[in-house]
């Protein structure tokens, strides 16, 4: 299945883009799992997602801890700890 | 109480005329004896800063603001709640925010103006980036603990 990652902020400038579709490889799933993976997909990604606790995560639009089960999800996006206000 | 306030939620580029927001909620009625309003404005940081980049999530900006909105309308006897959030690029002196609270007695409605700004500032998507005033470029604002703080103060009164 076909996920979207979108990404925000300096995890959208370290990344390189700002979304896109992905097969999830098996085994892939909680967040924590996912963050994994992805950190391990090049050196954007590694810079990006360096510590990985401080990414917060919205699957189809809502937030959720990294321990979250992603089956399902359509969109999942990353992000750093929120600014707005 | 909450029964029929339906707040109003708007994220938009655009500017707010913050009289226009309060009479939008009091236009034509006589049972609100209490309105507050918080706005949030754009700092220059002693003239360091020239602007702030605000980039936000689409549809989910809009969704959680609603959410914590919905939790404002259920905690406390509202007749009225507006929450407006800019983005894109935002000169010092200009507005950022709006929260427009109404309520028959003053205290619903500083708290809840209070509670929503405390929610929206650590779990509406928004990030803010720093235009400097020199031309170099600025970093992303970093997230304060004591926001955190701020809205976890909420949940041990429960």
């Amino acid at each position: 299945m076909t996920t979207r990652l979108i990404y925000f902020a300096w995890v959208r400038e370290r990344i390189g883009m700002p979304e896109e579709d992905v097969d999830l490889p098996a085994g892939i799933e909680t967040v924590a799992d996912l963050l994994r993976w992805l950190k391990s997909r090049g050196e954007g990604y590694e810079h990006a997602l360096q510590y990985p606790d401080v990414i917060r995560v919205a699957i189809n639009q809502e937030h959720v801890e990294h321990r979250e089960k992603i089956a399902g999800a359509r969109e999942i996006a990353l992000f750093p700890p929120m600014t707005g206000g | 109480m909450s029964g029929g306030v339906l707040p109003v939620v708007r994220i938009q580029r655009q500017d707010f005329d913050v009289a226009a927001e309060i009479a939008r909620l009091t236009q034509g009625r006589a049972d609100i004896g209490a309105v507050v309003t918080f706005s949030g404005l754009c700092r220059d940081e002693q003239g360091a800063l020239s602007a702030l980049e605000l980039e936000h999530y689409p549809g989910m900006a809009e969704a959680e603001i609603a959410r914590i909105a919905a939790e404002a309308v259920e905690r406390w006897p509202l007749q009225g709640l507006t929450a407006i959030h800019r983005h894109g690029k935002i000169a010092p002196g200009e507005n950022i925010v709006l929260v427009v609270t109404a309520s028959v007695h003053r205290q619903a409605a500083f708290e809840a103006a209070n509670f929503l700004m405390d929610y929206l500032k650590s779990r509406a998507p928004f990030w803010k980036k720093e235009h400097r005033a020199d031309g170099s470029e600025g970093g992303w604002v970093e997230a304060k603990e004591a926001d955190d703080e701020a809205a976890g103060r909420w949940k041990s009164s429960d």
